[in-house]
């Protein structure tokens, strides 16, 4: 992780790291924004709460979600660019060491 | 930059009288002694308990002879369990003017204050001559944490406080982080930067151990506002904390009190060994600053989001919000607006530049936004650590 290009600001959204498949909203980004990724521009289908994520690349069902260049998770289902990344289609990838029933983000 | 050099070795930025009451039954003597001295610098720090702890007991040495520390005047009441005998010899060993008052014995409170008092006036005339030297950015131990967290927090504070990090250690700086119960689900990747894979190993354990501290006591790590705020995963949360590491390798694991040898970069074991006792690891965020100070910090990174406004004793606090609403509401009481990232008005490598220059003009002897402000926070209780083996800090041999 020796490349610090992080300064990307696409929109309301920013690029925490070079590696990333998700950008973080920097701001509440309402639905119909249109937001310019690597793929193309793409219209957001819901608005994104400040500090949420949306996929900045089509990232298929199994994939790992990268953010600051890191592990966060994997994907439940194929997610496509633009689309709300939360707990809804990506699980977490860690094993915890002891039973910790909100390891996974579900409360129970 | 230069700095008061102790008999150690170590050299300060700042040239305090500490006045440390021994247990909760002086405090109010001790408060009283520095009260006398509004606005010159003598500072109020002290350990509640009456039982003795071997924690405290060490803690207390190190702060005491902490290299920002001119001279120490210990409040006792007489018959609590602090070791006040192997504390002042610690202290006298280490050069610097040393005071025990014992309220029984000095007649009670008004005579307690004004010998206090009285002291501390001939302590300050006397460190006024300990010489000043050459500092530089190695010569530093800067440490972090976090308060106060939000939605911003990993996405603009943390993240650069993380490059000013990597800047400084490239300077040849001791950086410190903590709170080893937020880095649960970060364990392989903290592992994978340590300098040896017998250092990763013990990096491991530490969080391991963290997490079953955290479930003895009824705590989870992620709570449903987590989700709310925009993270998905425990380690997506964690990482958030984590990134104010930074990018460089780490050189070795340390507990509170533990002084890190050399330059680099050093994650600080913050919960308990052994079992569960005397409740949480740290029970606010200054007890947190407080054991970076025992490990010789100069200065303290404190990245908030919903706004903290609390310097301490002995070491600066430099803080940073990472929340832009938050920083203009408070803005008298924070030092970088990291804010600016959320804004797209700067980049997290500019605000990073910003935090290490800062460090060094603190360092130089510009005050904090607490610092001006007068806060000089200070809070110690009961812990217990085993000691750390060898393998904590490889490359010393």
């Amino acid at each position: 992780m020796s490349d610090h290009a992080t300064d990307g600001v696409t929109g309301p959204f920013l690029l925490l790291h070079p590696g990333d498949n998700v950008l973080v909203a920097r701001a509440n980004a309402p639905e119909g924004t249109e937001v310019v990724l690597p793929g193309g521009s793409v219209r957001l289908a819901q608005s994104i709460p400040m500090a949420h994520k949306i996929a900045r690349t089509a990232i298929s069902e199994g994939g790992t979600i990268r953010k600051y260049g890191m592990p966060i998770g994997i994907a439940t289902i194929g997610i496509t660019p633009g689309a709300h990344v939360h707990v809804h289609n990506i699980r977490s990838g860690y094993t915890p060491t002891i039973a910790l029933q909100d390891a996974d983000g579900r409360a129970g | 930059m230069q700095g008061w050099l102790r008999a150690d070795g170590r050299k300060g930025i700042r040239n305090t009288v500490v006045v440390a009451y021994l247990v909760e039954c002086a405090h109010f003597v001790a408060s009283e002694i520095v009260a006398g001295f509004r606005g010159r610098d003598v500072q109020l720090i002290g350990f509640p308990g009456c039982f003795p702890n071997e924690y405290a007991a060490r803690m207390m040495e190190r702060l005491c002879t902490h290299p920002n520390v001119g001279a120490v005047l210990f409040v006792s009441l007489g018959c609590e369990s602090f070791d006040k005998v192997r504390v002042s010899a610690a202290v006298q060993a280490s050069g610097r003017p040393v005071r025990t008052l014992v309220i029984q014995k000095a007649g009670g409170t008004r005579a307690t204050v004004r010998a206090g008092q009285d002291w501390v006036e001939e302590a300050l005339d006397e460190i006024a001559a300990v010489p000043m030297v050459p500092m530089a950015v190695a010569d530093l131990v800067i440490g972090t944490v976090c308060g106060g967290s939000d939605g911003t927090s990993g996405i603009s504070g943390n993240p650069a406080a993380g490059r000013a990090f990597d800047l400084l250690i490239a300077e040849g700086a001791a950086c410190i982080f903590e709170e080893t119960g937020e880095l649960i689900g970060c364990e392989d990747i903290m592992a994978a930067r340590a300098v040896t894979p017998e250092l990763g190993r013990l990096l491991r354990e530490s969080v391991q151990k963290a997490e079953r501290y955290y479930a003895t006591l009824g705590y989870g790590s992620f709570a449903a506002g987590n989700a709310a705020g925009g993270l998905s995963t425990i380690e997506e949360k964690s990482l958030g904390a984590y990134v104010k590491s930074g990018d460089s390798p780490i050189s070795g694991l340390i507990k509170p009190g533990d002084i890190p040898p050399k330059g680099g970069l050093y994650l600080m074991d913050v919960v308990p060994d052994g079992d569960v006792r005397f409740g949480f690891p740290n029970i606010s965020d200054n007890a947190e600053i407080v054991e970076m100070i025992a490990s010789g910090a100069h200065l303290t990174l404190f990245v908030t989001g919903r706004g903290s406004v609390v310097g301490s004793a002995i070491s600066p606090v430099i803080k940073i919000c990472a929340n832009p609403e938050t920083y203009r509401a408070l803005a008298e009481d924070m030092d970088v607006n990291a804010g600016d990232i959320i804004e797209g008005r700067r980049g997290i490598d500019e605000v990073g530049q910003e935090i290490r220059d800062l460090v060094l003009a603190v360092a130089g002897g510009r005050q904090t936004a607490s610092e001006a402000l007068g806060h000089r926070e200070f809070i110690l209780t009961y812990k217990s650590f085993e000691p750390i083996g060898p393998a904590c800090l490889p490359g010393l041999a």
